[in-house]
């Protein structure tokens, strides 16, 4: 009997059978290089860590990933994980080796979903006022800050991260701060789908180079500042760095990110001394 | 007295054509003006586009093979659905195994791969080649439309990161620094930003043609 291949039940029994067919082979392939491209993004993350700290071996794009696994133990010495009112929820040393099931290791705080599931909200029903989403963010305990303190020779670094918006979707960076909470010792920027040749110069050395040294508080050690980011060709103050032309919502993101973020940890800092050397 | 048909061999003068036609007579990008858009995109630096260049024939090359051997099984109605969806597999399939054994070629291509799925060349192959021919000659026409584009992209790359940043990027080497900064050449920023492309496909389509006189247009 000859198939009728122009019949609607033909046609549809097609379709089925190929989405089936289909699916199965994707979750297939997905299901076998899983665990390989998680330690890629973590080995990743790690690497962005200790970049922002300026450690030159995993510096540059020859840099071999995998060897971030050793490295990074070797300066990262404490893993905090805060809420907003800066309550320390986890702590630990160096020699705890991050296991993927402690969701309170600072290392395994996945800062994008939260943001994107809890954080978006409360910055959406509380624009334009500073008080109240201040008030909102801390109502939120969902949302935890991961804070890495690294050892490099004889000077201690802090590590800390923020997730925010560009004009597509998220940007997110690792911020090194220098041990006496002032300035930025190093910055790392990523983004998930920034316009190719201008939001995506995030990414760019020249861009990330530009915050180290800036000050996030003034000299007296009292008065915070806010990093900005400027408009290109505008001359520039110790707390501003240059845009990038034609990304002005990808820098705004990149800003409105740190100011939202360093907010905590600036609490924080202040409330426990001991962290400022 | 019927005479045996003859089995065609695999590599017939019919079948040799199907891969030197695409690199010159019927090239994808600079003759049938096909892909040009991953070809401005993804040509500033030369590993880029060798690994595009091996992405995109992958997936056309299996895409036809999947094609041409289900071709007489597809309903004639929702065909280019059913290509589009073996095309889109393909290329998730390419984008999971990018990122798990080449992550940093994968983290800079980003957009782009998923950017195969709409990439003329390959729909145009599968409509035009696969869906009527046998699987040996749709792989084939796969590899030789892969070389025929990536071929282009990859002189344009050359062209580009040699002035634009006075290097060369091959996947698995070094970067090789021809003209380091301030030796006296200046970088031309122009050459890395996507609009260069098109000044030098014109070229190559240029040279081609002054020296392939059969394929100027007669008007």
């Amino acid at each position: 009997m000859a198939i009728n291949k122009e019949s609607n039940s033909y046609t549809i029994m097609f379709a089925v059978a190929m989405v089936v067919v289909v699916g199965g082979l994707l979750a297939f392939t997905y299901e076998s290089f899983k665990d390989v491209i998680k330690s890629n993004q973590e080995n990743e993350k790690k690497q962005n860590i200790l970049q922002a700290i300026g450690i030159a071996e995993t510096g540059g794009k020859d840099f071999d990933r995998t060897a971030a696994q050793e490295v990074f133990y070797k300066y990262v010495t404490r893993r905090i994980t805060l809420s907003y009112e800066g309550q320390i929820l986890s702590d630990l040393p160096a020699d705890s080796i991050i296991n993927a099931s402690n969701k309170l290791d600072a290392f395994n705080i996945d800062l994008r979903k939260e943001y994107k599931l809890y954080g978006k909200k409360v910055i959406k029903n509380n624009k334009g006022s500073k008080e109240k989403l201040a008030a909102g963010l801390a109502a939120e305990d969902r949302i935890h800050y991961p804070l890495f303190v690294c050892e490099k020779g004889d000077s201690t670094f802090y590590v800390v991260s923020a997730v925010g918006t560009g004009l597509w979707d998220d940007v997110w960076g690792y911020i090194g701060i220098n041990s006496n909470c002032q300035t930025i010792s190093g910055s790392v920027f990523d983004h998930k789908a920034e316009t190719p040749g201008l939001g995506s110069k995030v990414t760019e050395d020249w861009f990330q180079k530009q915050f180290v040294g800036k000050r996030i508080m003034a000299e007296d050690g009292e008065t915070r500042l806010k990093l900005e980011v400027r408009k290109p060709g505008n001359e520039l103050n110790i707390h501003q760095v240059d845009g990038i032309s034609g990304a002005t919502f990808t820098g705004a993101g990149v800003a409105e990110m740190l100011e939202r973020s360093f907010v905590v940890y600036q609490d924080f800092f202040d409330n426990n001394p001991e962290f400022k050397k | 007295m019927a005479e045996v048909k003859e089995k065609e061999p695999l590599f017939s003068k019919k079948n040799k054509r199907l891969i030197t036609d695409p690199l010159n007579d019927n090239n994808p990008v600079t003759i049938q003006v096909l892909g040009i858009c991953s070809a401005l995109a993804v040509t500033v630096q030369l590993d880029n586009a060798i690994v595009m260049s091996i992405a995109v024939m992958a997936v056309l090359v299996i895409g036809n093979v999947v094609v041409s051997l289900l071709r007489s099984f597809i309903p004639p109605r929702i065909r280019i659905i059913v290509q589009l969806v073996i095309v889109a597999s393909l290329v998730i399939i390419v984008d999971i195994v990018l990122k798990a054994f080449v992550y940093d070629v994968s983290k800079q291509l980003s957009v782009f791969v998923g950017l195969i799925i709409t990439n003329c060349i390959i729909m145009g192959r599968l409509e035009a080649f696969a869906m009527g021919n046998k699987p040996w000659a749709s792989a084939l026409d796969g590899v030789g439309n892969g070389l025929g584009y990536g071929f282009v992209l990859i002189v344009v790359a050359i062209c580009k990161e040699l002035f634009g940043s006075g290097s060369l990027t091959i996947p698995g080497f070094d970067k090789f620094q021809f003209i380091a900064e301030g030796s006296g050449y200046l970088h031309n920023g122009l050459m890395l930003l996507p609009p260069s492309s098109l000044v030098l496909v014109a070229v190559y389509i240029w040279i081609q043609k002054t020296r392939n006189k059969k394929l100027i247009e007669e008007h």
